[in-house]
């Protein structure tokens, strides 16, 4: 594992606590499947979350619940891992489309360049893009926060090249137009909790079209 | 049922209790963490906004993925009361939102049965250090991290600083991890 751009300690306090907007749940998550820097850095701040329940005040459950929960382990099923292929996208994302990116119903933006949402709730939106490679995504600044995870080949951009695994942090200050490598097309999942600000007129018109 | 009032334990035997339940279906060993744990993810989902119903359902939810997911827990990346928090928050989220949440890929164990005593037991002293830190933070700190993992915060509120000194533990679960790679690799 080479991942060299991971998240920080805000994002992985977000979800260790189980604050964050779907959207940025599921970034996190095929994130800390490609990185086990990224891993190491949340678990650490689980267990944190470990020692707050610890001295919460205990509320008593109720008489038959331990009964009631053997109950339920009888009626339930052990969970049994399967091995896992070597996928383009991690199985968090995977759960979305019902498989590999082979499942995806891509919609065309144009110029070769492709999305698909993620059904997440609203708080914030999940999208899968395709870039082919060489390939430029318009020009575009923030409003809010801006994840981008890298599942397939590369982009370089203002701030630096990011590959497979690697994960942009962006916010209002990051003007950015980042380009896919030559090696191959780029897939990433990108995550906003605010609509994007296009720099160019014609991507602002299109923009509620495409809801990007 | 009475509160419960029994002196806490150390984390290596809950640890144990884990893999009691893992190795042999041990109910006994179950029933000790159920008493312990089930009364305290109750209460961590009340502080947490859930009513009462739902925390003893997500409560109990959490104790039965215990019981099925056993074979998941790994002592030197994550304490017995670690791996339980995590279980109840994503019982949480998935109560609140009515949806699965995203999880990370499980990691697969390795071809050694065991991980390195070692190691487990170097996590949960890492483990009894934060619980410490954590203790002797100033007020103001403390209550930023409390209201954080009580979900009192959004996510553009997390402070990127919080004084929490978790630089070592997060080394011992990095090492956890290259180990667990090295093994799967072999």
């Amino acid at each position: 594992m080479t991942v060299k751009h991971v998240l920080n300690d805000q994002l992985a306090m977000g979800y260790a606590a189980g604050v964050l907007p779907e959207a940025f749940d599921v970034v996190v998550a095929a994130h800390l499947s490609l990185s086990d820097e990224a891993r190491a850095m949340v678990s650490s701040y689980e267990a944190v979350g470990a020692c707050l329940m610890e001295d919460c005040e205990c509320f008593d459950m109720k008489p038959d619940a331990f009964a009631s929960t053997l109950n339920r382990i009888k009626q339930s099923d052990i969970v049994v891992e399967k091995p896992k292929a070597k996928n383009v996208l991690p199985e968090p994302i995977q759960k979305y489309f019902g498989g590999d990116v082979d499942k995806v119903k891509w919609k065309s933006l144009g110029g070769g360049v492709k999305q698909a949402i993620l059904p997440t709730d609203s708080k914030a939106q999940a999208r899968l893009l395709y870039i082919p490679a060489g390939q430029s995504v318009p020009d575009h600044g923030h409003r809010g926060l801006e994840l981008t995870l890298v599942l397939q080949g590369s982009f370089a951009d203002e701030v630096d090249h990011f590959g497979r695994g690697d994960l942009e942090i962006a916010n209002e200050e990051l003007d950015h137009q980042p380009v896919a490598g030559m090696e191959a097309d780029c897939i990433c999942l990108a995550a906003t909790d605010a609509p994007l600000r296009f720099n160019g007129l014609i991507p602002r018109i299109l923009q509620p079209f495409f809801k990007i | 049922m009475a509160r419960t009032t029994e002196a806490p334990r150390p984390e290596a035997d809950w640890s144990r209790k884990i893999l009691s339940v893992r190795d042999t279906r041990d109910e006994g060993a179950f029933a000790e963490l159920f008493a312990h744990f089930a009364p305290r993810i109750k209460g961590f989902l009340i502080k947490s906004g859930a009513s009462a119903t739902m925390a003893e359902e997500c409560a109990q939810e959490a104790m039965v993925t215990l019981w099925n997911k056993a074979h998941l827990f790994d002592p030197s990346r994550a304490s017995a009361a670690t791996w339980i928090f995590t279980i109840a928050r994503n019982k949480k989220i998935d109560a609140f939102r009515r949806a699965a949440r995203p999880e990370p890929e499980d990691l697969p164990w390795g071809p050694e049965p065991e991980p390195e005593a070692a190691d487990a037991m170097a996590l949960q002293q890492e483990t009894q250090k934060l619980a410490k830190a954590i203790e002797e933070l100033p007020q103001k700190q403390r209550d930023i991290v409390r209201r954080a993992y009580f979900g009192d915060l959004s996510h553009a509120e997390l402070a990127e600083e919080t004084g929490l000194p978790l630089g070592t533990i997060k080394s011992r679960i990095r090492l956890a991890l290259t180990r667990l790679r090295q093994t799967l690799s072999e």
